[in-house]
């Protein structure tokens, strides 16, 4: 199925007889049951106002038109979604709504928030083939129940999304990064702390036990204007005086580096499967040790957890119980999603029943 | 601070003595269960075998304390009131009305202007007030851990000695609490940057009306599943009782400095302002007034504003190296626009100048008129056209208005001035408020920025959305509370919820 408009969306799910499948870039690379429903057919962007700094696209949009089309004005979606056909050895064009339904948000997510925080309104098709519409195109709203972080992450189980309105901002002018070499784990995670607890704006904290060379490396970025981004990576390095601190001013360079971070191309190619556990900061490098992982990568100064793992870890019977969850991003024999206590997740089961009354939404996908 | 204090208790004076005592809107409530009111001695026993003896009240002298928020045209006091000191006997408090089929409204400051907190007459009122310690702070990992009976400002109070603020700021700071910003999703004027409650919100204890208690969230970012504390923010005391709150805490910036700017027509400050965030600045605050406003705010505080068309007062944070370069920047931009005015603060006592007048406008607007605010939000784009819109709906219906809003967001807070002696002004001016809040929906912006819908905008909400579009946010209040048992008679239209509201009163 491959719908051109909301409207024959709206039929086909009305009508459709068994599962659905829905695939924006299908960069997931997982099937499940189903006939595929494919949202490619519902493209384009169709309200950008630089000046008001939203844009408004239809779900099957390719995230790269998006970026070009910000790109032209400056602007950038500042919550950094990655890319993830390396890590997943996937091909295909990631679409906006994809993004939106898996909520993927990247470094920057620890200063500016997360793809749902950028989300102001939705449009979407429920399991029984109803259109709604919330939120909508401006930067505050409390209309009603927001319903807009609900869809943000749930994955295609809540309804198709048709529209998604997002909040945009500029590009700043430069980047800058502040790199420590050497540190443990531990004292890579007290060092991120300090920098975000700062009043320089860190945009960016990434650790990397076994960086390009083969060493540890702490990352530190500051954006913004030349002369303010000079100014505050001199003061961040200058929180690390007695530390291994260079700081990197080539913004082409500070880009590669967070990109190699954003998208974990240090797991590229490599064996295994990939978790991703979103943990409080301070307490992640006591925390991963427990997974035994054969490569690890920390951003968010330390609350979200890289784990590359040999194939078949039950990577959360190993953590036990922590404050935060676990994620299997490229493996089976898991359950992807962490799995709730019982009063959440007799909630969420109430909300998807209402939701998609006949189950047919990606049956199978979170619980 | 004082300048805030002043103003939020002027603002809070005139604007509920203004506009809402008068019938023309009677806002409609339910009947009351007349079961339930028939049963309240046996209510009240329940609820003080499970509650200390000072913590159940109801005595009708003393319920009256507790007969409206701060939309004090609306009035009536509760059944009870309960004011528990910890979740377990929230839990407790819940599970017996539960048992009973009582409605519960719980509240926190009663600050709302929505009317979000007003008690029904069957209703057990459930203030969260004396919960208001700090549970815990963490500067490593950036967040204190809150009882959400705990005001607003004191949150900052609780960590600014240590160089960090809890961002949120609505001008209602000194009152407000955490549960009411919570249940309202508020905002502040340093929302352009830092976002509103929902984007500084970690987590959650909530109790169900059934009296399960649950942590939503916590000292970790984003959900595993799906995003129930996003649903539960901004959700106005309808899905569950929140006790406790894991917020986001920042570390004070450098320093902030103002510029002020005044132009001749609306439309220049408008496209001024989309040219400076076109061009990458991000400013913490930009305020826009108009000519009412100023004129008003310079009788009454004589900040010293230009008299002009409009005027933009924009603040910018950092070192005082970055302020330079930010405010070079918008400098260099406001002067293509040709300013009949631009004002730089060279030290703080200038900077409280510039703010001044900004922050007594509703105050001198209060001095001058009656007014009534309303709290729609445009896309800024369509600033000019807004403007001029309400402009000549002014001379249509014959009422001023005065314009002071968060230019950056577009969030407008228009005040409509009348006469409430006047017979039939306040009528009028309640038509236009109408119109002004549709318009607001008409140009893809929506009835409230950061009030909330409470009784107040509940029958507006068809103007904004489609049937299907409530029934969606009503299906989530199924699942929460499927006997409707929590704050029933808010946000939405009570013709849309009354089959659900009656199937509740059906079920006992
Ligand atoms: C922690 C994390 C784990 C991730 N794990 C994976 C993974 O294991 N595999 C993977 O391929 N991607 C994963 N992603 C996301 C993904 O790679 C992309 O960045 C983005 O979601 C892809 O867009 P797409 O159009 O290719 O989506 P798709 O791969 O087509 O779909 C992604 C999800 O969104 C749903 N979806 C797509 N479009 C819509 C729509 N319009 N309305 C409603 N639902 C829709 C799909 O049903 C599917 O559940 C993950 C992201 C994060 C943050
Ligand atoms: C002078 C003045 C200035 C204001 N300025 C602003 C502003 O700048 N920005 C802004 O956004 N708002 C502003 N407001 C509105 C108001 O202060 C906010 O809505 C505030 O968040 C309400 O908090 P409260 O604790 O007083 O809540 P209450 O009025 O007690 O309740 C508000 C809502 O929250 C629900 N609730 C209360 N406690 C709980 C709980 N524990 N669990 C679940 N639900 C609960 C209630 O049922 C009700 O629906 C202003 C109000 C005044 C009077």
């Amino acid at each position: 199925m491959r719908p051109e408009t909301e409207a024959e969306l709206a039929d086909m799910i009305a009508s459709a007889s068994g599962p659905v499948c829905v695939r924006g870039g299908g960069t997931r690379g997982v099937s499940l049951d189903g006939s595929v429903l494919e949202t490619g057919g519902l493209s384009g962007i169709t309200l950008y106002e630089p000046g008001s700094l939203t844009l408004v696209a239809q779900s099957g949009t390719p995230l790269a038109e998006i970026e070009a089309a910000l790109d032209a004005e400056g602007q950038r979606l500042a919550f950094e979604p990655m890319d993830h056909r390396g890590l997943l050895g996937t091909s295909g064009a990631p679409t906006i709504g994809g993004v939106v339904a898996a909520n993927v948000s990247g470094p920057r997510r620890v200063s500016v928030g997360a793809c749902r925080d950028f989300v102001l309104g939705v449009r979407y098709v429920d399991g029984a083939g109803t259109i709604v519409k919330n939120g909508g195109r401006v930067m505050k709203n409390v209309t009603g129940y927001d319903l807009v972080k609900l869809m943000s992450g749930s994955w295609g189980t809540l309804g198709v999304l048709t529209e998604v309105n997002l909040k945009v901002l500029p590009k700043p002018e430069t980047a800058a990064c502040v790199l420590i070499d050497g540190l443990s784990d531990a004292d890579a995670v007290q060092a991120m702390a300090k920098a975000l607890a700062s009043p320089f704006e860190v945009s960016g904290a990434a650790h990397i036990p076994v960086g390009l060379d083969g060493h540890p490396v702490t990352m530190l970025r500051i954006e913004g204007f030349a002369g303010s981004v000079a100014y505050r990576s001199d003061q961040v390095a200058g929180l690390f005086g007695d530390m291994a601190v260079r700081v990197e001013r080539d913004p082409a360079a500070v880009a590669k580096g967070w990109a190699w971070v954003r998208d974990v191309e240090a797991f590229h190619g490599q064996p295994g499967d990939v978790w991703r556990v979103s943990c409080t900061p301070t307490g992640a490098a006591e925390l991963a040790a427990t997974i035994g992982a054969e490569a690890l990568l920390y951003d968010w100064g330390g609350g979200l957890v890289w784990a590359r793992v040999a194939a078949g870890t039950d990577v959360r019977a190993r953590l036990g119980a922590f404050d935060g969850h676990a994620t299997l991003v490229r493996g089976s024999g898991q359950a992807k999603f962490q799995p709730e206590p019982a009063a959440i997740a007799a909630l969420s089961r109430g909300l998807r029943l209402k939701f998609d009354p006949e189950g047919i939404l990606n049956t199978g996908l979170m619980g | 601070m004082s300048l805030v204090l002043n103003f939020s208790l002027a603002y809070f004076r005139v604007l509920v003595i203004s506009f809402y005592q008068f019938g023309g809107y009677a806002m409609q409530m339910p009947t009351p269960d007349a079961t339930v009111l028939s049963r309240k001695a046996g209510i009240v026993a329940r609820l003080q075998e499970v509650l200390p003896r000072d913590a159940v009240i109801s005595d009708e002298m003393e319920t009256r304390a507790y007969e409206c928020d701060a939309l004090t045209a609306y009035k009536c006091p509760p059944l009870a009131v309960v004011l528990p000191a910890s979740t377990q006997e929230v839990s407790a408090v819940l599970k017996v009305c539960h048992e009973m089929g009582v409605p519960v409204v719980p509240r926190g400051s009663g600050t709302s202007l929505a009317g979000g907190a007003l008690p029904t007459a069957d209703c057990v009122l459930l203030g969260v007030a004396r919960m208001n310690d700090v549970l815990e702070t963490d500067y490593a990992n950036r967040f204190i851990r809150v009882q959400t009976g705990r005001t607003n400002l004191s949150v900052t109070g609780a960590v600014e000695a240590d160089g960090f603020f809890y961002a949120p700021d609505p001008s209602s700071q000194l009152a407000c609490a955490i549960a009411g910003n919570i249940a309202m999703n508020s905002g502040g004027a340093h929302c352009l940057k830092y976002g509103v409650t929902t984007n500084n919100l970690m987590g959650v204890t909530m109790v169900q009306m059934d009296g399960t208690i649950m942590e939503i969230g916590g000292k970790h970012l984003d959900a595993g599943g799906y995003d129930l504390l996003g649903l539960i923010c901004g959700s106005e005391g309808q899905l569950g009782v929140v006790t406790e709150a894991t917020l986001r805490i920042l570390p004070k910036p450098e320093g902030a400095r103002p510029v002020l700017m005044g132009f001749d027509a609306n439309e220049v400050a408008g496209a001024c302002v989309a040219d400076i965030i076109k061009a990458g600045v991000l400013p913490v605050a930009i305020e826009f007034m108009d000519r009412p406003c100023i004129e008003a705010t310079e009788a009454f505080a004589k900040a010293g504003y230009p008299m002009c068309e409009a005027l933009l007062i924009i603040e910018v944070e950092g070192s005082p190296a970055e302020i330079e370069e930010q405010l070079a920047l918008i400098l260099e931009i406001a002067r293509k626009h040709n300013p009949v005015e631009l004002r730089e603060a060279k030290d703080a006592d200038e900077a409280g100048r510039i703010w001044l007048g900004r922050k007594s406008a509703f105050g001198a607007m209060g001095q001058i008129n009656d007014y009534m605010c309303l709290d729609g939000t445009i896309p800024v784009a369509e600033l000019p056209y807004v403007l001029r819109r309400i402009g000549e709906m002014s001379k249509e219906y014959g009422l001023d208005v005065a314009n002071v809003f968060h230019a950056g967001d577009g969030n407008m807070h228009p005040l409509i001035l009348f006469d409430a002696n006047k017979e039939g002004d306040l009528e009028l001016c309640e038509a236009f408020g109408a119109d002004i809040l549709r318009l607001c929906v008409e140009v893809g912006g929506c009835l409230t920025g950061e009030h909330g819908v409470g009784i107040e905008k509940r029958d507006l909400m068809l103007d904004q959305f489609a049937p299907a579009d409530l029934e969606a946010q009503m299906a989530v209040k199924d699942v929460f509370d499927p006997h409707w048992l929590l704050n029933p008679a808010k946000v939405f239209p009570l013709a849309a919820s009354e089959s659900r509201r009656s199937v509740a009163l059906a079920a006992e």
